[in-house]
């Protein structure tokens, strides 16, 4: 089988976005196609951005609505910071998938749906009384039938492949109608269907088959009228890249600061959603001298963390939200020690156990205020997948001048969320000076550098410098144990001012649009795409709306009260209830309004456009 | 051991002033420990003594070498993490019953089953000391306290038996009163490869006097006490005159020259067997069965430690891959196809 040369392509309309949604069971390889048509559309040279969606049991009953996997996706030819607010094409292997998502997909939209999944018993299991692609209920929608599964079967018979072994492929039988629907080269997913079975070569066969047969269904039919390209972004910066999510690059990061370091990463982590990624990921980085643990605890993997960090390597664990409630013990005795610590959250639905795959960003004050007694810890938060790369070389570079534990928030939307990320040059980074204490005639254990306030690192093998920390209040420089009062408002104060300090490493914040106007849009984590792209849209119709996003979140930039003071009004969007914005409204005593939404989903772009045109003091034209 | 001044006891205080209860039985163990830190061959730079919360955590502030004084239950997270971090260091794990078996009953089970170089002195006084003075996890059913003034309803967990669980690889026990038997124990727990337990029963002078009395009194120890030794055959009372055989699956008690019962009858002390069956029965003699108390190493097998096996898997992945860097790291990793621009 050949494919067509793209050469067809040029006759093709183009367009400069698609956002698709494929929606099917937990078991239908939704996730697989969604990561291969991104792969393709970004080595094509558009922008790209994800938003995998799927439910926490691993393979809920097939056919029921809370089984249903999803996977949306934008692909386009302009700077793209999420994964859109809904989808142009919606993409259903079954009726549970359809019902769970066909409100998300505006009048007109397309509905491409595997007639085969539409059968008696799972129209009945979701409610559906008669076939929803049959009964005209979908009027207003460009419904196609098409028999993902019956088609994938009929063109693996041929070729001696049937039963499960034929039928499972209908999900590359999809992906290939989709690559042919956006004029897309199969050679990226080839070349993966050939490296991931290399070892099954009939399954290599099958896949491969249903895949050009996807596509030849939609060049032979003339079901498809819709065709279009997306022409390459042409503002890429030029370079090589590959497509990372948030915890790869937490990850590669972390491996990145201690090397930078010259030390051991020592990251030990108990499993969770959705942070087990970077433990397993991690465990398998031995050759670059990672020291894994799987402990047997969300406490455990902190106080090992701890006793690393102690020890002189680059202690590090992560965690959600959950496991962070276990954690806080270890975190005060880290402020109390003042060893360098980093501690990943990945945000997830809360309270309790809440919703373990779907994202939130409810536990910033968590962060900065769960432990008793005055323990400051300094806490940033990464904005996208490639973001997260830098947060946790940042994380590392804070925890080892300050010596303190520093959190870093992430969420589940960066977390499986992915992006293109052009590689960097490892030399590109700058050295992270640990500073190990080891002369003792200059040695006091609590004796803290002028700059930073930092106590000196002097870890155990250090002839002469045998001393004893611990949890109990020590005394200024000597670090014996010490109940005096002035001592402790001392020591209380000199730790809150260590974490103050930070601040003065920070670059000027950056103001995305005009030094000044009517609304600040201030943004931190993965709101970041939503709301960026919300005020560019509204600046483009001339909107004086301009933009901060916050890496820092403890401390705060010195600079963003006097920033706040040169617009009329402050809008916070965060996916909680208010947390920063309690924040900005006590330490700047400003009016900020939030606008919060704790619906496991990032925000749409239209959300936040309503919710700044709302504060803006002259109607601006809807659409803009 | 570098070649440096020989180090003494003295070299092993801190000069922290000692904030323990006079006569408490801390002290004893404190100086057997400092005793025998000179002798085992190590830099004192290189010893590093952690501990949890409770009186017997105050330990490392006692002792002139490294220390952290960590959180209640959790010294056997923060010792592995500074054991896989660097395992040149020599690690000693001070801990309580309280600390070691209720709060962090956890961490002490994984710690044991992973084996790490770590040298773990259980204090075991059967009381909560620093918080005044409530029933422990090893606290004798039935005792009074001021949180059980009925009488605790408690069923006591038996420390050596709860490793045994864990199949720890090495386990013994001492006391505060023996202090000989105990450096002698420490000793062999020192030069032991991987995890070693020592339970040492000790005395709290203010909230638990006299718990272990009739373990270790003058007038009571020879018939309460086995000591236990590799090879020989099971022991005790006046003369050594009473011994342990087996009966079914257990111990029997039994005299020596009554009834026909020779030495040949006895049970011979094996402390090498992996199966921990015959350590366990060993261990509930005199706590939850019928008999005298076994005290010295009932169990010493071995395993490879956790650090050693971690470095070992380290080696290997580096000798299969001797030029992983950053620029391999960031193309290889999670297979992400690239493209150019």
């Amino acid at each position: 089988m050949t494919i067509p040369a793209p050469a067809t392509a040029t006759a093709v309309p183009s367009v400069d976005r698609v956002i698709i949604r494929f929606a099917g069971d937990s078991g239908d390889g939704v996730q697989t196609i969604g990561d291969q048509l991104g792969l393709t559309s970004a080595v094509a040279g558009n922008d790209i951005a994800t938003l995998p969606d799927f439910p926490a049991e691993i393979r809920a009953p097939a056919g029921t609505i809370y089984g249903v996997s999803g996977f949306q996706m934008q692909f386009a030819s302009t700077a793209t910071l999420t994964a859109g607010d809904a989808p142009d094409v919606l993409v259903v292997f079954n009726p549970a998938a359809l019902k769970k998502n066909i409100a998300d997909l505006p009048k007109g939209g397309t509905i491409i749906a595997d007639s085969s999944g539409f059968v008696p018993r799972n129209l009945e299991m979701v409610g559906y009384t008669a076939n929803p692609l049959n009964d005209g209920s979908l009027a207003g929608f460009q419904v196609h039938q098409v028999d993902f599964t019956g088609l994938t079967v009929a063109a693996l018979k041929p070729l001696g492949i049937v039963g499960s072994a034929a039928s499972r492929c209908a999900n590359f039988f999809a992906l290939g109608l989709t690559y042919w629907l956006y004029s897309r080269p199969l050679d990226a997913t080839i070349t993966f269907i050939n490296d991931k079975f290399k070892n099954k070569p009939e399954v290599i066969t099958a896949n491969l088959t249903a895949l050009k047969a996807g596509w030849h269904y939609g060049e032979t039919t003339e079901a498809f009228q819709a065709r279009v390209q997306v022409p390459r972004d042409e503002s890429v910066k030029p370079g090589t890249y590959r497509s990372v999510n948030g915890n790869q690059a937490l990850s590669m990061g972390l491996v990145t600061a201690a090397h930078k370091a010259g030390r051991e990463l020592f990251f030990s982590g108990y499993p969770i959603t959705p942070a087990s990624d970077i433990l397993q990921q991690l465990s398998g980085l031995r050759a670059l001298g990672v020291k894994t643990l799987q402990a047997e605890d969300e406490i455990a993997a902190i106080g090992a963390a701890l006793g690393a960090s102690y020890a002189g390597s680059i202690g590090v664990t992560a965690s959600a939200g959950p496991g962070l409630d276990l954690k806080s013990e270890f975190l005060g005795l880290a402020v109390a020690v003042e060893l360098p610590l980093v501690v990943i959250n990945v945000q997830r639905g809360g309270p309790s156990t809440g919703l373990p795959t779907k994202m939130e960003q409810a536990d910033l004050l968590h962060a900065l205020f769960s432990r008793h007694g005055e323990s400051p810890i300094p806490v940033i938060a990464a904005r996208s997948p490639a973001d997260a790369f830098e947060c946790a070389i940042e994380a590392v570079r804070i925890a080892v001048r300050t010596r303190t534990p520093v959190i870093l928030l992430c969420d589940g939307n960066i977390a499986f969320g992915s992006e293109p990320w052009r590689i960097p040059d490892p030399a590109s980074f700058a050295p992270i000076d640990c500073n190990f204490h080891t002369d003792p005639a200059t040695f006091q254990p609590f004796q803290r550098d002028e700059k930073y306030l930092a106590r000196p690192w002097a870890i155990p093998g250090t002839p002469g410098l045998e001393h004893r920390i611990g949890g109990l209040e020590k005394a200024n420089i000597t670090g014996h144990i010490s109940y005096d009062p002035d001592n402790h408002q001392l020591m209380t104060d000199l730790r809150a001012a260590k974490v103050e300090r930070i601040a003065d490493s920070y670059p000027a914040t950056e103001v995305t649009g005009d030094a000044s106007g009517d609304v600040l849009a201030i943004s931190w984590g993965s709101p970041y795409g939503p709301v960026l792209t919300a005020v560019r849209h509204l600046r483009a119709g001339g909107a004086k709306v301009s933009h901060v996003q916050l890496r820092h979140l403890n401390p705060l930039p010195k600079d963003l009260g006097e920033i706040i003071g040169r617009f009329t009004r402050v809008l916070i969007p965060e996916n909680n209830c208010g947390q920063l914005s309690k924040l900005v409204r006590a330490k700047y005593l400003v009016d900020a309004v939030g606008f919060n939404q704790v619906r496991g989903l990032p925000f749409k772009v239209a959300d936040i456009e309503q919710a700044i045109r709302n504060l803006l003091p002259t109607p601006i034209a809807k659409g803009t | 051991m570098s070649d440096r001044k020989a180090l003494t006891r003295k070299d092993f205080i801190s000069g922290q002033d000692v904030r323990w209860c006079p006569s408490c039985g801390d002290y004893a163990i404190l100086s057997v420990v400092q005793g025998l830190l000179p002798e085992i061959g190590v830099d004192k730079e290189k010893i590093v003594f952690v501990s949890g919360i409770g009186c017997s955590s105050r330990f490392p502030f006692y002792v002139n070498t490294f220390g952290f004084h960590t959180l209640h239950g959790r010294a056997p997270t923060v010792a592995t993490g500074i054991k896989l971090a660097n395992p040149e260091l020599d690690l000693w794990l001070v801990t309580g019953d309280g600390d070691g078996f209720s709060i962090g009953g956890n961490h002490m089970i994984h710690l044991l089953r992973r084996n790490p170089g770590i040298k773990v002195l259980l204090l075991n006084n059967r009381i909560y000391g620093l918080t005044k003075g409530q029933y422990s996890p090893t606290s004798p059913a039935g005792l009074k306290t001021k949180s059980s003034p009925g009488g605790s309803l408690d069923h006591p967990v038996n420390p050596c038996s709860l490793a045994l669980g864990a199949e720890a690889t090495f386990i013994a026990r001492s006391t505060d009163k023996d202090l000989k038997h105990l450096a002698a124990t420490l000793r062999v727990a020192a030069a032991h490869k991987g995890t070693s337990f020592v339970e040492i029963l000790q005395n709290c002078v203010i909230y638990n006097d006299g718990t272990w009395d009739e373990v270790y009194a003058k007038e009571k120890r020879e018939e309460a006490q086995l000591l236990v030794e590799h090879g020989k055959p099971l022991r005790f009372g006046k003369d050594k005159a009473k011994g342990i055989r087996q009966k079914g699956f257990g111990f029997e008690i039994v005299v020596l020259g009554e009834n026909g019962v020779t030495e040949g009858d006895l049970v011979v002390h094996d402390q090498s067997i992996n199966d921990p069956a015959y350590h366990v029965l060993l261990s509930r003699l005199g706590c939850d069965s019928e008999g005298p108390m076994a005290m010295g190493v009932l169990r010493q097998v071995a395993r490879a430690p956790y650090e050693v096996q971690l470095d070992a898997s380290i080696a290997e992945a580096k000798a299969k891959r001797p030029n992983a860097g950053l620029a391999d790291l960031y193309r290889d990793f999670g297979k992400a196809p690239m493209w150019t621009v």
